[in-house]
């Protein structure tokens, strides 16, 4: 059964809608390299053995009493711990909750719950989403499987690990500012942060709720689009979800196509910082896309430059007040109560004992940043930085279909590397960030390794909000173009673990 | 932009509920500085005529109808409280306000 | 605490002009929570109407309750507020563990109403203006209880526990401008005002405004300044004033406590204190020693509120009488003085009399059964008149049968207090404790004749034309009858045995 790993979602979901294998022995066979390989890897927070295999045999009877199966029924997920699970461990990589045990179900957990998708556990992640190595995790690092020393990309590494080590088909990110693309970027793999709106948010533990978007982490562009389906859609519970249909992600993932596209090219994403090796592919991609019929167009997005700053002010200020509630009250971590110590003080011992330092930093940045006096100069403007970058895109779209650039600037870094250099660790940001300010939809895939590290490299598309299908067309005539090119999916050039 | 004194991170800290420890008072001092140094940029836009973006999408009105929904069992709110008693959660003693 | 030595209102108010600030919190009668579906009923279990959102659990997000919108535009038109064409919520940070997300989800510059007034009607019958800041939506707090302390009080408690039941109520915040001119009139003028809103909250059918169970909670910012001068003084802020009657005591006190510091040279500090019930005092709170840094901002997780102007005009044309324009048109109707109408108000009568009427009882009577025992007994009790078990149509049957003389004034007293004794409606009560108008014209005869034999020398008088002394007899003839003789027909027959013209 060692090959079933090797599998995409949808080959998957056809042999077993197929009765040529059963969900349960798919899922058996995903724990078992769990098991083999994640005491080295750590993608893994949580296992939840029993739960996936009662969900696969839930599966496999339905397809014994001769019902209809959905397009992933059967299909094991790495969902990353930021999603509440009722009755299922929910740390969200913080000290501060460890143990909590959620009373309800994130929508998207039941999304995928609804879908017969098996959820195999919970995934590796820098606390609070705060990070772009998942080394800010409570729980120790997740290291990168095509190097075990060099981080997986964050915050959501633990779900791009998962994929590139073969636990799991198909995994859940989310993406503040890049948490999808980036891991999906250093770990070859893909990850999609859809439009903002697009995946309900209820149940996601908030860290910076304009700029969270859940979204798919797969292997291949296809797989992706099928689990985005699932995943999207309106939800009353979320104010902020899109009341309209879901762009057409599966179909324009299965028509992959740049023929007479206009693709741009933003002229602020390269220079000092980029790593010679992954201009060196970008620019191998953009001559790829031309090849394959795509017309490209240079593009000037001067706001872009002040991407960076903007979110590192609203984002933390969001999560300033977000992460407030966790307060020793009601849920979580409680620390020196001793019965002398008021409520303030106990607070004020366990937030300090249960959050880590990034977490930490974030919150006094976010709580300086809203102070009386500095608000105009830092949220105020701030956000006003948001709207120019939301003008460069919609100006950006009036001449071009799609923008794309490398994901991030480098590859993987080895672990500890930028862990306490906050500002050297916020550039990984760099390329992703300005999408998560304006809303709108991007992917990152796969576009070759970097000659001098032999590390992925990651190409990032970016379409208009709610032009989510649009990455799925053009990532897919990418992938199969470089695939083709390659002679196989750039993954199996991952040494064994 | 003014630096970040020992002081403000301390005043921070307590806006934030955080306990920290004189060594970390110093360590963030020093980081908090150089992200602000950095990010303050933004503040090239101050004066700019530009509205300021809350929300990425263009939504309004998203609202419910005024109907009761299940609530969660007291079992279940209570589940992960710290401690409790007669059902209510149990937290030390609150200062200030009467 | 240290004894505040008061200067006398009157040299407080020599001396001194008092500015005011008033901010009412209003609980909305919504089914559902602001944010959440969670049920508002009163009288449930402890924690059990709460939710991921009402609780803050993490991953929880919350979603406008539309008729809380609703009300808050209708409680703006009926404060004569513009209503804002584009408005956000905004988060209010600060920590208390009553306060689940250790934010309030509320609004900050861009309240929902704005730039309004309400005109109060004093005693005396004078229009007074109070002119409004805002309203704007927000959310209440959960319910803390204090154990190990003096009954239920903060200070000394070793720990408390939290019931979320509460947390996340729909709350409109109706904050006045700087009330100025009301002069020695301020306290009065701070009650009219709130028994008024109370009234407005209370036709708009958005609540029930019953301030003794803090539906209605009202806080009372006031300062002085040298009269004659502009410049406000440094303002107290006395919180959570819960009666009418203590926002008039609460604005007289600290006018004479600030008159007191002041006159003695000494500053007011600004800070927060509290009302006492017991002997209308205020102490000291919270000093804000640096100006409270809530840091709000737009709440992100909550999209902005655009009331539409045709909405906004449906809901105008559907706004019901105004109260004080249906006081004056009840007044008039009623052929009383403004400053009976304005004790029924503030006795919370207005809509118990109307219903007696409505139910076929005169006004006069109506009026003087509300206003005198019902009021009497609800005082006697410490609840709000409505609160009396007993309804307009039963007190409107008490007055039919006094009308059609089945019951005389003292009868109808003990009927009510049957009916408020539980023993059932008012002809029940009658009935069981046998309390009909002896109207018997043979036996009240046969009273009669005895009572004139026992006391021939009174009657001896009346039949001289001492008319007057007739209410010896009557009082005797009642006393044969255990009162439930009608007297004046008693009258009659005593006149007409003795052949006296009445
Ligand atoms: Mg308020
Ligand atoms: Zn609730």
């Amino acid at each position: 059964m060692a090959d079933l790993i090797k599998l995409t979602a949808a080959e998957i979901a056809a042999k077993i809608a197929a009765g040529e294998v059963t969900a349960v022995e798919v899922t058996e066979a995903h724990l078992a390299r769990i098991e083999a390989v994640d005491e080295k890897v750590h993608a893994f927070l949580h296992v939840d053995r029993e739960g996936a295999l009662a969900q696969a045999r839930a599966v496999d009877e339905k397809k014994a009493r001769g019902e209809k199966l959905g397009p992933l029924a059967g299909v094991p997920l790495a969902l990353k711990d930021i999603f509440t699970t009722e009755g299922i461990p929910t740390t969200v990589g913080s000290k501060i909750l460890e143990g909590w045990l959620p009373p309800y179900d994130a929508t998207l957990t039941k999304k995928l719950k609804a879908a017969d998708v098996v959820i195999l556990g919970k995934t590796n992640m820098d606390e609070f989403a705060m990070g772009s190595s998942t080394e800010n995790s409570a729980y120790g690092p997740t290291g990168n499987p095509w190097d075990l020393t060099k981080i997986p990309g964050g915050s959501g590494g633990g779900s791009s690990a998962a994929l590139a080590s073969y636990e799991a088909p198909l995994a859940i990110g989310t993406d503040t500012g890049g948490s999808i693309r980036q891991p999906a970027s250093v770990t070859g793999t893909v990850g999609v942060k859809p439009t903002y709106g697009g995946v309900s948010r209820y149940g996601m533990v908030a860290f910076s709720s304009s700029l969270d978007q859940g979204g798919p982490c797969a292997r291949t562009v296809l797989d992706a689009a099928l689990l985005h389906e699932v995943i999207a859609g309106h939800d009353p519970l979320d104010s902020t979800s899109i009341d309209a249909p879901v762009p057409p992600v599966v179909e324009a993932a299965r028509n992959g196509s740049v023929e007479g596209m206009r693709v741009g090219v933003v002229k602020q994403f390269r220079g000092e910082g980029y790593q010679a090796g992954v201009i060196q592919r970008f620019d191998e991609s953009v001559a790829l896309l031309k090849e394959l019929g795509a017309e490209i167009v240079e593009l000037d997005c001067p706001s872009f430059d002040l991407a960076l700053s903007a979110y590192y002010l609203i984002a933390p200020s969001e999560c300033s007040s977000n992460l407030a509630r966790f307060d020793a009250m009601r849920y979580g971590l409680r620390v020196g109560d001793d019965g002398s110590k008021s409520a303030e003080d106990v607070t004020a011992l366990t937030r300090e004992a249960g959050f880590g330092p990034e977490v930490k930093r974030r919150i006094m940045l976010g709580t300086y940043a809203l102070s009386s006096g500095y608000y105009d100069a830092y949220y105020g403007s701030a956000q006003k930085v948001r709207t120019l970058i939301t003008r460069d895109f919609e100006k950006a779209f009036e001449q071009v279909d799609v923008i794309v650039s490398p994901t991030t600037p480098t590859t993987a870094f080895p672990i500890g590397e930028r862990a306490d250099d906050p500002m050297a660790m916020y550039l990984a940001d760099l390329c992703t960030i300005p999408t998560n300010l304006a809303g709108n939809a991007a992917m990152s895939l796969p576009c070759g390794l970097a000659p001098e590290d032999g590390m992925p490299v990651g190409l990032q598309i970016i379409a208009p909000a709610m032009a989510d299908d649009r990455l799925y067309k053009v990532g897919a005539a990418v992938e199969a173009a470089f695939t083709a090119a390659w002679g196989h999916p750039l993954l199996e050039e991952a040494p064994a673990l | 932009m003014p630096g970040i004194t020992r002081e403000e991170v301390a005043h921070l800290a307590r806006l934030a509920r955080l306990e920290l420890k004189a060594e970390e008072l110093d360590h963030f001092a020093g980081q908090l500085d150089d992200i602000i140094g950095a990010v303050a940029r933004v503040s090239e836009v101050a004066d700019q005529d530009v509205p300021p973006t809350s929300h990425p999408l263009p939504l309004t009105n998203v609202m419910r109808p005024d109907e009761v929904r299940p609530s969660l069992t007291p079992e279940q709110a209570l589940s992960g409280a710290p401690a409790q008693e007669q059902q209510r959660f149990k937290v030390p003693q609150i200062l200030g306000e009467e | 605490m240290t004894v505040t030595d008061l200067v006398s209102y009157e040299d407080a108010l020599a001396t001194y002009d008092p500015v005011m600030g008033l901010e009412v919190h209003v609980e909305l009668g919504t089914n559902t929570k602001m944010f959440c579906g969670c049920s508002t009923a009163l009288g449930a279990d402890a924690n059990s109407q709460t939710c991921p959102t009402c609780l803050g659990l993490p991953g929880s997000l919350p979603v406008v309750n539309a008729t809380g919108v609703e009300s808050a535009v209708k409680i703006g038109l009926a404060l004569n507020c513009s209503i804002a064409e584009w408005c956000r919520f905004a988060r209010k940070n600060y920590f208390y563990p009553d306060m689940p997300k250790n934010f309030q989800t509320s609004q900050y510059d861009e309240p929902i109403a704005f730039d309004g007034y309400l005109d109060v009607q004093l005693e005396d019958g004078e229009i007074f203006r109070v002119h409004i800041e805002r309203a704007h939506m927000e959310e209440d707090t959960g319910k803390s209880t204090h154990i190990g302390g003096a009954t239920g009080r903060i200070h000394g408690a070793r720990h408390s526990l939290l019931d979320y039941n509460r947390a996340g109520i729909p709350l409109i915040e109706i904050v006045t401008k700087p009330i100025e001119g009301a002069g020695e009139r301020a306290p009065e003028v701070a009650k009219a005002y709130v028994a008024e809103l109370r009234e407005l909250i209370k036709a708009l059918d958005v609540s029930e405004a019953r301030m003794e169970q803090g539906q209605m909670r009202c806080d009372v910012n006031l300062s002085l300044r040298p009269k004659g001068t502009e410049k406000f003084g440094t303002r107290s802020e006395t919180k959570n004033v819960n009666s009418l009657r203590s926002v008039e005591r609460a604005a007289r006190f600290e006018i004479q406590r600030h008159a007191a510091v002041l006159s003695s040279g000494g500053t007011i500090i600004q800070e927060t204190r509290h009302f006492h019930e017991e002997d209308g005092s205020t102490t000291s709170g919270r000093i804000k020693e640096e100006a409270e840094d809530y840091r709000y901002f737009p709440e992100p997780d909550l999209v902005p509120v655009a009331p539409s102007r045709e909405w906004v005009e449906e809901l105008r044309a559907a706004l019901p009488e105004l109260p004080r324009v249906r006081r004056n048109r009840l007044r008039e109707e009623w052929g009383i003085s403004a400053h009976d109408m304005q004790s029924i108000l503030n006795a919370g009568a207005v809509d118990l009399i109307t219903a007696t009427v409505d139910a076929g009882a005169d006004s006069a009577s109506a009026r003087k059964w509300w206003m005198g025992e019902l009021a009497r007994r609800a005082n006697e009790d410490g609840i709000e008149l409505a609160a009396l078990p007993i309804t307009p149509e039963q007190v409107a049957r008490v007055a039919a049968l006094v009308a059609d003389g089945s019951l005389n004034d003292k009868l109808a007293r003990q009927t009510i207090e049957g009916v408020l004794a539980g023993e059932g409606d008012p002809d029940t009560v009658v009935e069981k404790r046998g309390l009909k108008v002896v109207s018997d014209e043979g036996a009240l005869g046969t009273a009669v004749d005895e009572a004139i034999a026992a006391n021939a020398a009174i009657a001896d008088k009346i039949r001289g034309g001492k008319v007057a002394a007739a209410g010896a007899l009557v009082g005797a003839v009642m006393k044969a009858t255990r009162g439930q003789a009608d007297a004046a027909r008693v009258r009659e027959l005593i006149l007409e045995k003795l052949g006296v013209e009445g």
